[in-house]
């Protein structure tokens, strides 16, 4: 079983938490951004699983990465309601026309 | 040419150029189906890395919860779209400040961060030939020394299921003419 370094692990997930950011700044819709952000996650996720390989006693890296599984679930539905009662209000998901907080 | 490093950049591979798609599509869908596409290829990473129970975590909850919300969403969203008829002025499609800022930042963070990773020199100890199952490691520490985060995050999804059933409640109906 060949080691593949630490490094490549981490060049992979700075490219994809890279291109989520790009994704979450350039979308010109609030689920294209609520997409980057995923992926952001998933990204850190890499991070901490490829740590976690030299730590097989008590895997801290992977527990980490399992609570932060919990936790995007938790935000995108709660962001997923908030779209849609946005939608509702504004009739639009553009997240430049949305620029008035009483309505 | 080893299998196991040929796996690694071709999943790696997979999921990089499945994500530059998502960047630059702009059909929502097929964003949110390359977005498929990546999390696979995060889920064979963690394989590769010896995280097996992550992995099935990863294709379970995102593939098969996370992405279809995000497809639900996509469909009751963009039914305004409809409504485009030939009188409507086209869209010019140009490069809107907020993107050329986000191709920069990005671009530059991805320098930044690679710049680090390369000249940090990692001294890793410790064995990584994990040939065995993590699921064992994995519940004795959720029962014992992680216990605590472990009822938070219950706590937290029940908190989340309510708020999010009730945010999305249609509290008026009669609204919507």
């Amino acid at each position: 079983m060949i080691n593949i370094p630490v490094e490549h692990y981490l060049i992979v997930g700075a490219a994809l938490f890279c291109i989520g950011l790009a994704i979450a700044v350039t979308k010109q819709h609030l689920i294209g951004i609520l997409l980057g952000i995923e992926l952001m996650l998933n990204a850190v996720n890499i991070n901490l699983i490829a740590f976690s390989r030299h730590d097989p006693e008590k895997i801290g890296g992977q527990l980490f990465a399992l609570f932060v599984i919990v936790v995007a679930a938790a935000e995108v539905t709660v962001a997923l309601a908030i779209i849609l009662r946005v939608y509702g209000h504004f009739r639009t998901v553009e997240p430049d026309k949305i620029n008035e907080l009483k309505n | 040419m080893n299998m196991e490093i040929a796996a690694f950049y071709g999943f790696s591979g997979l999921a990089v150029i499945s994500a530059l798609f998502i960047l630059f599509s702009r059909n929502l869908i097929y964003a949110a189906f390359a977005l498929f596409i990546t999390f696979l290829g995060v889920a064979a990473l963690y394989v590769l890395a010896g995280a097996d129970f992550l992995a099935v975590t990863q294709i379970m909850v995102y593939v098969g919860g996370i992405l279809v919300l995000l497809i639900f969403g996509i469909m009751l969203t963009q039914k305004a779209d409809r409504e485009a008829v030939s009188s409507t002025p086209n869209k010019v499609l140009v490069m809107v400040k907020r993107q050329v800022w986000g191709f920069l930042v990005a671009i530059s963070l991805f320098a930044f961060l690679s710049f680090i990773i390369t000249t940090a020199n990692f001294k890793m100890t410790g064995e990584t030939n994990i040939s065995r199952s993590t699921i064992k490691t994995i519940g004795v520490e959720l029962m014992t020394s992680h216990l605590l985060p472990f009822e938070i995050a219950a706590i937290l999804l029940l908190m989340a299921l309510v708020g999010a059933a009730y945010l999305a409640l249609n509290r008026n109906p009669v609204s919507h003419d």
